[in-house]
């Protein structure tokens, strides 16, 4: 263990460099002053400025001063060590430098950008600088560890975005696990009719690629199934999955359907999801015709063999391939794989919480994942626009955003229901010759073809009324409105309120985040936006990227998006992935714990501490001891150790002291 | 805790019968509810427009009043006014949320001899009939249960928006269910929070009364032979310019409309003059169960 001062020359020669980021940091920090403060701090041989400090003149301003005036510390002060300390290590070792004589300040996400007052945020910045300065003296010569990595995948969530991935990962020859919770594969595409601007089939673009996965040899698909628990990191995770039963035998159903004819209750019982409630599934169903695996499942809750214990268990008898198995259990799988893609999706808003719209009061108020049920041919009505009443519409008014750009609700905009409000209002004048009123705030078709669509859908002679619905209501005043939906709305193009009395309302309601995605965002220990969605590391440079290493994201649960959008994001996901398990291992930052056996007492407080299992008692020399390949630099056991035996790289007491020492001498 | 009642101007005024069968309801619940002593109008809505600040002050003396009557002590107030229900619920939130106005109002109100802490919880009889004592207690006192009769709820457009404290916002239901308590059947009426006008019958008659026109015709049309109000003013409006809007909108518009206290008090068996059912322009016996 390297644990003294052996740069060249045990002196601390340090150099301190302090950014402008154009304006970023100066126009808060007085960064001449800070420049001129660190000169006269202790070992400091020179201090300097530059607009960009992370450009290559920059850089090459600090890899000079290194060879010519001999420093063997750095110090940069400027932004997020999370943006550049990469950048600025590779700097120190380009010149000969080991990189942990490395410190960041961080002057302007933590000073410039909050601080108001310039004198206090100059104030602030030297403090940082000081602190710095004063910790870099101790730092030491340190390596980077490499962990080898698991080349296994796991993709969890199969609509478009998980199946996307999936194949694209096992077509360049990865192993991967695919993790579906619903018994089909095929996420909510599966369930549209028409996919915008081009109108393709939808079932006709996605169906290939379900049945690729279902044969491709590398992926492995468990539907029904759940990630329970997930442990190890970047390279080497380990992943609990817990599979539900589907009390058939997969490898025996062929999915002829006859246990499903005669199952003893002759009408659907349950609510089928697929038709998002508008039709009733039976105990025993196949989800949708080209659901994948083809194979048929029972609903535990509704099976009375399984609910109660008693039934004629006609399906048994029915099935000659002897499927059925009532004694399935759940089973809990365990892989190891070296990278993770989250593509779990989103959840529709729930059209009741805007009571004003009458959905689940009016009959014929439906969502407009509804509509595209009723529209497909393998859909509860076979296609024909039937509402719940039995009629056919002759006036349809859509209303846009219910539930998305609203304080209420979801601020943020759902960004895909302008585009398939209007491919709604094309099918349902397609099937109903329906006139059709769109009431929207803004329109927005801002990618390739979509204006183009709206266009055709306004030459179609669709009609659209700017203003948010304030109430669709039962509420007659004239014969013309009597038995009809009445949309009230004001015009804002024409500055009036009007009244438009329709046959039936489709409300295009908000995507948003998995009422349980809190969940899955703690097993995988990744963040979230306030609005639910998982974040990605950076906005624009990191997309798919969290801030767990190895752990990526792709499709709506990273925020709403399209399905090009979402297949875009599954390959830059994939992408992401292949890179780091083709590498063939991780670099490690070398933060790891180790234990003083001098100062150890051999209590244990620290053994069971340890979140990574990395600490081990050495009965013998009744010491602890710290597995150096497990230790993730969490800092748990050095925090708890009560002689101070436990320390880590990175982060000795004597560095976090001089730390302290640093911005403390500075007030 | 305890509840202290406040009626407000117009309950002692044009509302009496809401006054009266309030009271006489709160008895017949065996509610220990007292008047609060000393108040003052709360502003109605013309302050509020005129001197904001002068508005809340004159609100708060009730608040204050209110936590003086009972030592300081955290106390109910009772205020079936919708009018005086916004005010006193809208001076309490925003003297809670601004320190500047606390500040003012607290001294104003110091400088009588009166402390405002904000002790007072803010409540509507409607409120505390069927969340406090709740609708198997109201239904235990029924003795004419309210057979045939079909009420359209009408809450106003005050006692749920902006603050629903109580009640959904755009579907307000607790007047409904207790309508169902007493015997009655509710009518189905999307319109329960629809503005009647309010002053607008005084200023801009013609826009007000197509407004109350507007409800009270709906309300017909789906069959209701009673309306049930919880505001002075909307009682006002819907039940005393019938006459004139059949004249003027050339129609035959006769539709009870009453307190909801009074419908409860007919269900409890309370005398019509105890109940004030004397008081109503357009006599409620026609309607069934309330001869």
């Amino acid at each position: 263990m390297i644990m003294s001062n052996t740069a060249a020359g045990d002196q601390p020669r340090i150099g301190v460099f302090v950014c402008y980021c154009g304006r970023n940091i100066a126009s808060k920090v007085d960064v001449e002053k800070v420049r001129q403060f660190a000169e006269k701090l202790p070992n400091v041989v020179v201090s300097r400025t530059y607009k960009f400090m992370c450009s290559d003149p920059g850089q090459e301003m600090i890899q000079q001063d290194i060879k010519e005036l001999k420093l063997n510390r750095i110090v940069v002060a400027s932004c997020s060590p999370l943006l550049h300390e990469p950048t600025f290590r590779r700097t120190c070792a380009a010149a000969g430098l080991n990189p942990f004589y490395f410190q960041m300040a961080n002057i302007r996400e933590q000073v410039s950008w909050v601080t108001a007052d310039t004198v206090a945020a100059t104030r602030k910045a030297s403090a940082l600088v000081a602190a710095a300065v004063s910790r870099v003296a101790c730092h030491t010569s340190l390596e980077k560890k490499r962990v080898p990595v698991h080349a296994d995948v796991m993709v969890v969530g199969a609509g478009i975005s998980g199946i996307h991935a999936a194949l694209l990962l096992a077509n360049a020859g990865k192993k991967v696990y695919l993790v579906e919770r619903e018994p089909s594969i095929g996420g909510h595409m599966a369930q549209l009719d028409k996919t915008f601007p081009t109108l393709d089939c939808s079932a006709c673009i996605l169906t290939p690629k379900m049945s690729e996965v279902k044969n491709h040899p590398n992926i492995t698909c468990w539907t029904l199934s759940e990630v329970e628990e997930v442990s190890g990191f970047a390279g080497n995770f380990k992943i609990k999955v817990r599979r539900n039963p589907r009390y058939i035998k997969q490898e025996l159903c062929v999915a002829c359907g006859q246990c499903v004819d005669v199952c003893v209750f002759k009408e659907g019982k349950v609510l089928d999801d697929f038709n998002v409630g508008l039709s009733k599934h039976k105990p025993i169903y196949m989800p949708f015709p080209q659901a994948t695996p083809a194979c048929v499942l029972i609903d535990p809750t509704a099976c009375l063999k399984l609910s109660r214990g008693k039934c004629a268990q006609r399906c048994v008898e029915a099935c000659d391939r002897k499927a059925i198995d009532f004694e399935q259990q759940v089973i809990h799988e365990e892989v190891e794989v070296g990278a993770v893609i989250i593509a779990t999706g989103y959840q529709m808003f729930d059209a009741r919480k805007t009571p004003e719209y009458g959905y689940g009061k009016y009959l014929n108020v439906y969502t407009m994942m509804e509509v595209e049920r009723l529209v497909n041919a393998a859909g509860p009505t076979q296609g024909e626009v039937i509402m719940r009443d039995g009629k056919t519409p002759k006036t349809v008014g859509i209303i846009h955003c219910v539930g998305s750009r609203d304080k209420r609700h979801h601020p943020y905009c759902s960004s895909v229901c302008c585009m398939a409000a209007l491919k709604t209002a094309h099918l349902v004048r397609e099937h109903t010759g329906a006139l059709v009123f769109n009431f929207y705030i803004d329109m927005r078709t801002p990618l390739k073809g979509y204006e183009e669509f709206y266009d055709r859908v306004l030459q179609e002679g669709v009609q659209f009324v700017r203003g948010r619905v304030a109430e669709v209501t039962d509420w007659a005043v004239t014969p013309a409105e009597d038995g009809k939906l009445v949309i009230r709305v004001e015009d804002t193009l024409i500055g009036v309120a009007r009244r438009i009395p329709v046959d039936m309302v489709i409300l295009a309601t908000a995507m948003e985040a998995h009422h349980d995605a809190a969940e899955l965002q703690r097993r995988f220990n990744i963040s979230c936006s306030k609005e639910g969605w998982f974040l990605e590391r950076h906005p624009k440079l990191a997309p798919v990227s969290t801030f767990s290493d190895g752990i990526f994201l792709a499709g709506v649960c990273q925020g709403p998006k399209d399905i090009p959008g979402s297949v875009a994001q599954a390959g830059a996901a994939a992408a992401e992935a292949l890179m780091l398990v083709d590498k063939g291992f991780v670099e490690i930052e070398p933060n790891s714990a180790w234990i003083d056996d001098e100062v150890c007492s051999g209590c244990k407080t620290c053994v069971p501490l340890c979140p990574f299992h990395a600490i081990t008692y050495n009965a013998q020399d009744h010491v602890s001891v710290i597995n150096e390949a497990l230790c993730k630099g969490c800092g748990t056991c050095v925090a708890s150790c009560p002689s101070g035996a436990a320390q880590q790289k990175l982060f000795t007491d004597e560095q976090i002291h001089q730390e302290i020492k640093g911005v403390l001498n500075y007030v | 805790m305890k509840y202290l009642y406040y009626p407000g101007c117009s309950l002692k005024g044009t509302g009496k019968a809401y006054d009266e069968s309030m009271v006489a309801v709160f008895q017949k619940l065996g509610m220990d509810v007292e008047e609060l002593q000393g108040w003052n109008c709360c502003g109605a809505t013309s302050y509020m427009s005129i001197d904001e600040t002068k508005a809340f002050a004159l609100i708060a003396r009730n608040l204050a009043l209110a936590e003086q009557q009972n030592g300081g002590e955290p106390v109910h107030l009772i205020s079936p006014c919708a009018a005086c229900y916004l005010g006193l619920c809208k001076a309490q939130k925003y003297i809670a949320e601004s320190e500047e106005l606390k500040t003012i109002i607290v001294d104003s109100l110091g400088s009588v001899g009166l402390k405002y802490t904000g002790n007072v919880k803010v409540r509507h009889p409607l409120d505390i009939f069927v969340n406090d004592l709740g609708l198997d207690k109201i239904a235990k006192c029924v003795s004419h249960p309210l057979k045939g009769l079909k009420v359209a709820s009408y809450y106003g457009c005050l006692i749920v928006r902006p603050y629903a404290t109580f009640d959904d916002q755009y579907n307000p239901m607790t007047m409904d269910k207790l309508m169902v308590a007493l015997g009655a059947e509710a009518v189905d009426w999307p319109l329960k929070t629809r503005c009647c006008g309010g002053t607008l019958t005084g200023t801009v008659e013609e826009a007000g009364l197509r407004l109350s026109y507007m409800l009270l015709k709906e309300a017909a049309k789906r069959g209701a032979n009673l309306v049930a109000t919880a505001c002075p003013l909307c009682q006002f409006n819907l039940e005393c310019y019938q006459s004139k809007m059949n004249h003027d909108y050339g129609d035959h518009v006769h539709l009870p409309v009453a307190f909801f206290s009074q419908v409860m008090g007919k269900a409890f068996g309370l005398d019509r003059r105890q109940i004030g059912l004397q008081r109503l322009m357009v006599p409620v016996e026609t309607s069934p169960a309330m001869a």
